[in-house]
């Protein structure tokens, strides 16, 4: 019984158990995640993790590669140091909607616009899981949450639409039942230069599937199972997300951009080397 | 890099923001990361012209909560990494400036002071946030600050707050303000022999034996970087010596009085004061950045009425020189604090002197320098 599971050697087996609850979809995107990590050929040695707060920002922890559990919202200008400052390592920022696209939303856009080298997952579970359950910019129209017990009224941002907007040279949607597609999607970001983004529609039976009278995990598995539609290079516009409707998923946006990084010091090479 | 654009050594007429950004990179800063802000811009425009001729990363990024952000990340990717701001941005950056405390992420930030609060006096100078710099995060740690009263001081602490913030693994905070920052005077850059500068406390053994925070015998731990193989795990949260989060009593107990005590117990190792004159002064006037200069002129009048006034100026004013503020509070009439403030470090010298002295503070609500007759009179007062 004491055989090891062949992808242990990529997580903190230290730190197991995790912190998760049972249905949650965090659990099957770490998976597709580690599974990208080796399908990806990197050297893990310079694979960063980073994470913000709440659920998803327990990530960077559970992973056995250098990783950062950073503050609220600033995953990714964090990040943006880490990948600056060393271009050799592939940084990958893996958190939630509340803390990627809420508190955070403003360093999303503009590391996209700079297209710095960079893999963004985020995992939308409609509403801040960890603090137990309340309102945020991704959860659908009327959805119920904590703070909106009547439910919402505040327009949710399309994700994948806002990160192709803001510059993002690869953009992906799936949920955490396309363990497949998830797992190659994760593969074709990590192996991309400049600034990719993955977002992966995750149940959260405690908080938004029981508020929401949705059923447990299995019965929001059940859900995407019967409502996603893929759709490879769909107009991102095109893929809002409401309360119970079809999801767009795919993989939206695959286009070629220099990284910032690569832009910069050549940019500057030519301009600098001439007043040498 | 472009050859010899490394340290400019030579005498400079040079105002005090660009004599700051020089000095981060005569102490070995390659990243910078900043937002626009008055009086610290001049240090970013110097630094974005700078550091392509140095193979350095300049970075202006979305706010101040991001430059913070990314100087930490920087740092943890093995270069020495800065930014700089003045109030309302210091004021964003205080909750990373926590990261840093606690993840004991070495970096450096400049707080070009303004008058405050809230917008307050873009333009003009204060010396409103030095509780800031010792209280503005939340929770307990402790941190470094120097402050500057010149362009030279502005070369020269800069590299002292590097050199500070790699032997302690701290945050370093260099608290000028508009005048120092935008006063040009001469600066001397000494050849880069004479300049010391300390090289990060780095762990090379085998990484299975590698615990990310277990200390050294001064209570500070070894560090590597993301990228060395070492898969470190560097949290925010309270951690054990492994850096994996421990949410309990225990845990906080053995982490936080550490972060604080490898500041208190190095103390009298960081802590650095100029004294003129003390030894047999009836009055001292204990001062820091722009103020303690305009109170030379006022011991001058002091003088000249045969009042024998000794100088304090803070070099560095967190952690602040107690046990020599209470030795001398027993020799003195009493002590006389200038700041541009309604009153901040005169509350430090008042629980150092532990009441066997008078401190009166000569406060100026900021927007100008003080009139040193105000100083002077304070001085007078003091021997009523």
């Amino acid at each position: 019984m004491n055989e090891k599971h062949p992808m242990d050697y990529l997580l903190r087996e230290d730190r197991i158990p995790h912190i998760w609850c049972p249905g949650c979809g965090l659990g099957s995107s770490v998976s597709c995640f580690i599974m990208a990590l080796e399908d990806s050929g990197l050297d893990l040695n310079k694979v960063v993790v980073v994470s913000g707060i709440g659920c998803t920002g327990r990530v960077a922890g559970y992973i056995n590669l250098d990783s950062f559990h950073t503050t609220h919202g600033r995953a990714i200008p964090f990040a943006t140091g880490l990948a600056l400052a060393n271009p050799e390592l592939k940084v990958v920022v893996y958190s939630g909607d509340g803390d990627l696209i809420a508190i955070g939303g403003n360093h999303l856009i503009h590391a996209a616009r700079r297209n710095i080298n960079m893999t963004v997952i985020c995992v939308n579970n409609f509403l801040y899981g960890m603090t137990g359950g309340q309102v945020g910019p991704t959860t659908p129209l009327y959805a119920k949450a904590t703070t909106s017990p009547y439910g919402n009224f505040e327009r949710p941002f399309n994700l994948v639409y806002l990160a192709a907007a803001s510059g993002a040279v690869y953009v992906a949607r799936w949920t955490a039942l396309h363990l497949r597609r998830l797992t190659k999607s994760m593969t074709e970001a990590l192996q991309k230069k400049g600034f990719s983004f993955i977002e992966i529609i995750s149940p959260c039976p405690t908080s938004y599937a029981r508020r929401n009278r949705l059923g447990d995990g299995l019965d929001q598995m059940k859900f995407y199972h019967d409502n996603s539609i893929i759709r490879h290079g769909a107009d991102p516009k095109e893929a809002d997300i409401g309360f119970q409707t079809k999801i767009v998923v795919g993989k939206f946006i695959d286009v070629e951009r220099p990284d910032y990084h690569t832009f910069l010091t050549e940019g500057l090479a030519k301009v600098v080397g001439e007043r040498k | 890099m472009i050859k010899d654009r490394e340290i400019l050594t030579g005498e400079h007429f040079m105002n005090g923001d660009f004599a700051c950004a020089e000095g981060a990179i005569a102490a070995g800063c390659r990243f910078f990361a900043g937002y626009p802000i008055t009086p610290a811009s001049e240090i970013a425009e110097r630094i974005s012209e700078r550091f392509p001729e140095v193979d350095g990363i300049y970075i202006q990024m979305e706010d101040e909560l991001g430059s913070m952000a990314a100087i930490l990340g920087a740092s943890w990717a093995g270069v020495k990494s800065m930014t700089c701001t003045s109030g309302p941005g210091f004021s964003l950056m205080q909750e990373n400036i926590g990261l840093g405390a606690m993840t004991e992420t070495p970096c450096v930030v400049v707080n070009m002071q303004r008058g405050g609060p809230s917008t307050g006096l873009p333009t003009v100078l204060g010396q409103q946030d030095m509780m800031q710099a010792r209280w503005g995060s939340h929770g307990d740690y402790e941190i470094i600050a120097l402050s500057p009263s010149s362009p030279q001081e502005l070369f020269d602490f800069t590299i002292k707050a590097f050199n500070l913030s790699e032997m302690y693994r701290v945050p370093a905070l260099v608290m000028g303000d508009e005048v120092v920052g935008h006063m040009s005077e001469k600066v001397v850059i000494p050849p880069k022999e004479e300049i010391e500068v300390y090289p990060r406390r780095k762990y090379t053994g085998p990484a299975e034996e590698y615990l990310p925070y277990k200390p050294d015998e001064d209570l500070v731990p070894q560090m590597v970087a993301a990228g060395e193989g070492y898969r470190i795990h560097v949290t925010g949260l309270t951690h054990d010596e492994k850096g994996y989060p421990v949410v309990d009593a225990e845990a906080q107990k053995k982490l936080v009085p550490r972060l604080v005590n490898k500041i208190r117990k190095n103390a009298e190792k960081i802590i650095e004061i100029e004294e003129t004159n003390t030894e047999d002064a009836e009055v001292i006037v204990l001062s820091y950045g722009i103020s303690a200069r305009t109170s030379f002129r006022a011991i001058e009048l002091a003088e000249k009425e045969g009042i024998k006034v000794g100088m304090v100026k803070l070099i560095t004013v967190w952690p602040f020189p107690e046990k020599r503020v209470y030795q001398l509070a027993s020799k003195v009439a009493g002590f006389v604090v200038p700041e541009i403030n309604c009153g901040q470090i005169v509350y430090e010298v008042e629980r150092c002197v532990k009441g066997k002295t008078k401190v009166t503070l000569v406060s100026h609500p900021g927007g100008h320098i003080h009139d040193p007759r105000d100083i002077f009179q304070a001085i007078r007062n003091i021997l009523k």
